[in-house]
């Protein structure tokens, strides 16, 4: 098996992108269970979402379908915004991303340093209204832009099975048991799925949502309320579980207090599925390993938003 | 105080789809309490017994009601109320 490594000396950014490790959380595991998460945080843009853009960045180019002359507009939440925008300086492209107004300062200010144009969309229509809001400013001036829309695009979970899913395997070979992430676009799981349930003995994969349309857990997707992202297949995992809003802020505080582990809420909702999982195994008295993502820093909601300017920080 | 809530679009599914309502009351608490009437489960997205949800935010105007009175926040006639919650997917 191929042994994926950080190389010591870079040649460019792009290539700081994956080989993430895998964190062992001790603190957590019940008897007979291993959690690990895989500390996606590491990546230079910060977040999971490095992967997915390298990936569309890169066969988009490859095809020709984004050209110098064109500007790479998408849709986001965030990190994949931060993401495009690393890559698009790194690669000599424009990128404009379409946020919703109530993203957090940092996102705005984190793309904007790299030279990124930013269109806001409604607010009170969150993500599906940055969806509808890039596709009515494709369909204006098609040629101006390279469209690769993160929900449909093949090349986000691709970037997710050549590399996370490949790279939990190479790091805990015949180990690992279960894997449970959130879903977002859900190319995280598509493609670590995938990569998994090629693996020669069966490994459980759980997608997590969170557990109301009204949820806290940023960068997460609550399938039945939402514009179900094009790329999801729910008859590749084994199941869906759901996490309360409270119960992912709960973890992420927990995280930082008594591991020095500092994630934002969607990665404390994963681990905090994890340990879930985790401990209904040990109760029926299994073992297992299960994997997780800890898919971006708890720094990147610190900026204080509009309502907290009176906040002491 | 008849006032208008804006709706987000997660919490439509509580207001038949639209996306504002009307409400009475002479604060935000008493507000929340006569659209719960209406449109029942919409106060428990947004309050627990602390106040306002810790990932949920209620404007009054363009102000979060966080830093005026919170919940007793008073209302007038003719005021509007908006509840932005955090972003999803992507």
């Amino acid at each position: 098996m191929t042994a994926f490594l950080r190389p010591p000396k870079l040649d460019s950014i792009l290539d700081g992108i994956g080989n993430t490790p895998l964190l062992r959380l001790r603190a957590l595991e019940p008897k007979g269970v291993e959690i690990y998460a895989k500390l996606e945080f590491m990546n230079p843009g910060g977040s999971v979402k490095d992967r997915a853009a390298r990936q569309i960045f890169l066969d988009a180019i490859a095809c020709g379908e984004l050209t110098k002359d064109k500007i790479l507009i998408d849709s986001t939440s965030g990190n994949t915004g931060v993401a495009y925008s690393l890559l698009g300086a790194a690669l000599g492209y424009r990128v404009t991303l379409v946020m919703p107004s109530n993203v957090t300062q940092a996102r705005k200010d984190i793309t904007r340093a790299f030279g990124t144009e930013i269109v806001f969309s409604d607010p009170m229509e969150g993500s599906d209204g940055a969806i509808r809001h890039v596709r009515r400013i494709v369909e204006a001036d098609p040629e101006r832009y390279y469209y690769p829309d993160q929900y449909s695009n093949a090349s986000n979970w691709r970037g997710h099975y050549l590399g996370t899913g490949a790279e939990i395997l190479s790091d805990l070979g015949d180990k690992i048991t279960h894997f449970v992430t959130g879903l977002g676009t859900s190319g995280t799981m598509m493609g670590v799925t995938r990569r998994l349930k090629e693996h020669t003995r069966p490994i459980v994969c759980l997608a997590m949502e969170p557990a109301d349309a009204a949820h806290g857990l940023e960068g997460l997707k609550h399938m039945d309320s939402s514009i179900v992202p094009p790329i999801y297949d729910r008859s590749l995992h084994d199941g869906t579980v759901t996490v309360d809003t409270d119960r992912g802020w709960d973890m992420s505080d927990r995280l930082v207090a008594e591991l020095g582990l500092h994630v934002g809420h969607s990665a404390g909702a994963n681990i905090f599925a994890a340990m879930r999982l985790a401990n209904s195994l040990s109760e029926e008295g299994k073992t297992g390993c299960v994997v997780t993502i800890a898919c971006d820093r708890g720094d990147r909601y610190f900026a204080p938003m509009r309502w907290e300017k009176r906040y002491q920080w | 105080m008849a006032i208008s809530v804006r709706i987000p679009a997660s919490l439509r599914t509580l207001t038949q789809g639209k996306e504002e309502v009307a409400a009475e009351g002479a604060t935000v608490r008493a507000a929340l309490d006569q659209l719960d009437k209406t449109h029942p489960g919409i106060k428990e997205r947004l309050v627990d017994d602390k106040g306002v949800k810790r990932f949920m935010n209620i404007y009054l105007g363009d102000e979060d009601i966080r830093f005026l009175d919170a919940l007793d926040t008073p209302l007038k006639d003719g005021d509007s109320l908006t509840i932005v919650p955090a972003i999803a997917g992507g």
